[in-house]
């Protein structure tokens, strides 16, 4: 174990309306073995012990898993570290002395609610324009009654795996949530079980990626390079694959 | 109050296709007019909103997180059980429904179980339709692995991510009826108070946490799916904003809360490394399979793990139970860890913890087959603690992890107060004091895929000619009123402690006294000193900010604040409970080998509280009958 000294510079933001500014804290006598995110809690304790407002962030599990956290961190969606999320940082990952810069996620279709909290309900609205398989309760056939090559379940998996963070958006130069579009497309037309609405799937979901606002991929890669759960633009390539098939 | 568990009659194999074939039903011109809200979009809240809505009811689906999607759920990681007997090795209904019962250690309803078992296989027909993506065989048919204190093969996994898999199906389905416009969803809104009239539960209030409105919902049915507790150890597996309120504004509206003492200690997670720590993390359950577990023979021993010669290390779970080894179940296998660290043997910085070394299993095996086992999980554990578990042995500490105690539900998943449904980790029913490993997310699913939807329908039968409940009834104006002066009495207090430094006192208190051991005398003192807090936290907490805006300390105070509560009818639960069982272990019921009494005679019941307004909490008996299974003592020796 280490103790470090960082200089954070956080963005606080009261509203959408606000215009809002970094302001710097520096803490010192961190322990390494710290999360990135304890390290905000250690300096929210501290905010709100001297009557000030302490910093927004959203956070769940603090596995990696649930997608609630969502930071730039020193210009990366959810910091330096490959395959990570920012719950998942840790401090032992920065040098004594470091100069931190984090940020809410920006992008048109995730306005700012407060400091790095974002609205990203657009995501939620483009899985219900048809990012599920149509079956009720209780109609479902025996589970081994299509048998699924060991090869596809794992591609299929491998989409499935994204958990709606929206890095891919904040990495993007056009804001683009291709990736996030794209593998849940990927997923459902891997698998038999998607096949009856695969062509009314690509394009409903499509479509509402369009009406919020999220912009084209000119596949830069960002996306790809910054998931933490490494999902690959080889989704992306399928969607536009189905999309043009369904066109036909 | 009175506790009818409702059991339909007959043999215990056909209780609930006879049941579900004789209830009333509603019809679908009927079930327009219906409205349900559900509290919770885990896996049991999503599942059960999905399947209602489907049917044509009416629903009003609400969460705090910013989507349905990432409800805790999310972050189970093992796997689901399922009666399949797929693999052909004998698993049955039976032999699930015994191994949930024998593993509960004999304190849960056999006709409730019996019934999880029973649909436990529907479930992963569901499942696979809606394309959740399950391991398959080569031959592309499901592929099962064995969980902790069973011996066959029947728990379902996607990776190390069944429960995000399993939660994101789910998630497509309410999204599917979010679409169709049957289920109206309330993302970023906590309930925080339950709306009785007249005796039956007819909504709830709620906080807006992105701009702070106070509203009013009702409906004519109330159903809860709000996950479990363990965060009133403030340190936990579970999610951080895992809580309690929902069930305990309940309680305090007359619904019993049953066995809240029983919480499940998982051994295997990372141990804490210092004050700052927020959360723990659970490393899988399946790592037990090759990993040895010991701690050095030597007191206080500051050598390299390395360096220590095999006869100077203390297997102690193979010492102690030699048939089952590292794979006893997961409260022997916590206090027995407790147990050496207890002694002065523990190991690393803090003396708190113990080692899981994969050393042999690597000479045996080769690095690759144990990396292509447990590659992720080494990955996860390198990339908390930065240190190398091919290398190096991990280091792992018991840590609070899954509340089988909640509240307390009929045969239909009713509580105590008509028109209140739980489902869930936050009902008390099926695990009795000790959960099996995957299955609570077999639970969850259960609830909310294949019994709510039926058993809700005898309730609600009734409920077509009551008259519509107006959210300007007086009921909601006082509900309303409460929930605001609480709030405002946050804001306004002058005080000078932190919500988190209280709510890592409470943490204290219940891990001291009322973790993996408790004894009388320390349980009376726990007493003592929650009451202490609680004149604590009224008069001292600061939180800053206003209620009209994204508040995120005022959202913990209301959670910690109902966490002090809880934390108090636990404590008096474990009090009461004068033996040793599952989860349960106090001190002076146990044997001379240290291992735990259960006293069947006096105490085969559930213990159901009653809130009595500042008094010490009521508590009522539920007899539990075994009439199909013989209850004996569990030995893994
Ligand atoms: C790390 C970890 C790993 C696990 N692994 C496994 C495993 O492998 N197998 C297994 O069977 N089990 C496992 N479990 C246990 C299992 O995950 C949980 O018991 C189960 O997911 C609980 O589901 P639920 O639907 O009851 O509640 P949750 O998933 O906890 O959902 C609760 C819901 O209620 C909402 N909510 C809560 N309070 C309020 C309120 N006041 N107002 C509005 N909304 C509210 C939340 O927003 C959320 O949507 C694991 C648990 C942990 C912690
Ligand atoms: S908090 Fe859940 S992914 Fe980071």
């Amino acid at each position: 174990m280490k103790r470090i000294k960082l200089n954070v510079n956080v963005w606080r933001q009261s509203s959408n309306e606000d215009v809002g500014k970094f302001v710097k804290y520096t803490l010192s006598d961190l322990n390494s073995h710290m999360s990135f995110l304890e390290m905000l809690d250690v300096l929210n304790e501290k905010l709100i012990e001297e009557g000030n407002n302490p910093i927004s962030f959203e956070h769940d599990c603090r596995e990696g898993i649930c997608g609630s956290c969502s930071m730039m961190i020193n210009g990366e969606p959810h910091g330096p570290q490959k395959a990570t999320t920012a719950c998942q940082l840790h401090l032992f990952n920065f040098r004594d002395g470091d100069e931190v810069y984090v940020e809410p996620w920006r992008a048109k279709p995730f306005p700012i609610i407060k400091d790095l909290v974002v609205d990203r309900s657009s995501f939620d609205r483009i899985i219900q324009s048809g990012g599920y398989v149509s079956v009720n309760t209780g109609s479902a056939p025996d589970g081994n009654a299509i048998p699924i090559p060991q090869k596809d379940a794992k591609l299929a998996f491998d989409a499935a795996a994204c958990i709606g963070c929206g890095a891919c958006v904040a990495s993007c130069k056009n804001a683009s949530a291709s990736l996030f579009v794209s593998a849940k497309i990927a997923q459902l037309a891997i698998l038999p079980q998607g096949n009856p609405e695969r062509k009314s799937r690509v394009i409903n979901m499509i479509n509402q990626m369009e009406e919020e606002g999220f912009g084209h991929c000119t596949n830069t890669g960002n996306c790809e390079a910054q998931c933490p759960k490494e999902i690959s633009i080889s989704n992306i390539e399928k969607m536009n694959q189905e999309y043009i098939k369904a066109n036909l | 109050m009175k506790l009818k568990s409702n059991i339909p009659e007959g043999r215990l194999e056909a209780k609930w296709t006879k049941y579900r074939s004789t209830l009333p039903l509603v019809s679908p011109a009927n079930k327009k007019k219906l409205d349900i809200i559900i509290v919770g979009t885990g896996l049991a809240g999503a599942s059960a909103a999905a399947s209602l809505a489907e049917m044509g009811y009416n629903i009003k689906s609400f969460c705090f997180q910013d989507s349905p999607r990432r409800a805790h759920s999310i972050a189970a990681q093992g796997g689901i059980n399922a009666a399949k007997n797929y693999q052909n090795d004998g698993d049955s209904i039976y032999r699930l429904f015994y191994d949930t019962i024998k593993g509960g250690d004999y304190r849960s309803r056999e006709a409730n179980v019996y019934r999880l078992a029973e649909v436990s296989g529907n479930i992963i027909d569901q499942c696979v339709a809606q394309g959740v993506p399950f391991a398959r065989e080569y031959g592309g048919t499901l592929d099962n692995r064995s969980f902790g204190g069973v011996q066959v093969s029947r728990t379902f996994y996607a990776r190390g991510q069944t429960g995000q898999q399993l939660l994101l199906g789910a998630y497509s389905a309410l999204s599917r009826q979010i679409s169709k416009g049957q289920v109206k969803m309330y993302s970023k809104h906590e309930m925080l108070d339950l709306v009785v009239v007249d005796g039956k539960a007819k909504g709830i209030i709620t906080r807006n946490l992105v701009n702070g409105k106070i509203e009013r919902f009702s409906a004519n049915a109330v159903v809860l799916a709000t996950g479990g507790y363990g965060n009133v150890y403030y340190l936990s597996t579970n999610a951080m904003g895992s809580n309690t309120t929902a069930i305990w504004k309940a309680y305090k509206k007359g619904a019993a809360i049953a066995n809240p003492c029983f919480t499940q200690i998982h051994p295997t997670c990372i141990p804490v490394s210092g004050k700052y720590q927020s959360k723990l993390t659970l490393m899988s359950e399946s790592l037990r399979n090759d990993g040895r577990i010991w701690v050095p023979k030597k007191k206080n021993d500051s050598r390299n793990p390395n360096e220590i010669p095999e006869d100077e290390r203390d297997y102690y779970l193979e010492r102690r139970y030699p048939a089952f080894g590292n794979l006893v179940p997961r409260d022997i296998a916590s206090r027995a860890a407790k147990e050496r660290c207890d002694a002065g043997y523990g190991i690393g910085e803090t003396g708190q913890a113990v080692y899981l070394d994969f050393r042999d299993a690597i000479k045996e095996f080769g690095e690759d087959t144990v990396r292509a086992k447990y590659g992720n999980l080494f990955d996860m554990y390198n990339k908390i603690t930065d240190d190398d578990p091919y290398k190096t042995p991990m280091k792992i500490y018991p840590a609070v992890h899954y509340t089988m105690g909640g509240l307390w539900v009929d045969y239909n998943l009713m509580t105590t107060i008509p028109g209140l449904f739980a489902i869930g980790e936050c009902n008390f029913s099926d695990h009795g004091a000790n959960r099996l490993g995957a299955s609570a997310l077999m639970q969850g699913l259960a609830d909310g895929y294949f019994v709510l939807p039926y058993t809700i329908g005898p309730y609600l039968s009734n409920e077509i000619n009551s008259e519509k409940i107006d959210i300007n009834h007086e009921a909601f104006v006082e509900s309303e009123k409460s929930v605001k002066q609480n709030l405002s009495n946050f804001l306004t207090n002058e005080g000078t402690s932190t919500v988190e430094s209280l709510h890592k006192k409470l943490g204290d208190i219940m891990w001291n006294y009322c973790g993996m051991a408790r004894n009388k005398q320390g349980l009376l003192k726990a007493l003592e000193e929650i009451k202490n807090l609680k004149k604590e936290y009224k008069e001292q907490i600061i939180v800053p900010g206003s209620s009209k805006e994204l508040n995120l300390e005022l959202e913990k105070a209301w959670r910690v604040e109902d966490f002090i509560g809880l934390g108090e009818v636990m404590i008096n639960d474990a009090l009461s409970r004068e033996e040793s069982c599952g989860g349960h272990f106090r001190e002076e019921h146990q044997s001379e080998e240290g291992e735990a009494l259960r006293n069947d005679d006096e105490f085969t019941f559930v213990s159901a509280w009653e809130y009595n307004g500042e008094k010490d909490p009521k508590l009522h008996k539920e007899q539990l009958n075994y009439e199909n299974i013989k209850l004996t003592q569990r030995s893994y020796k």
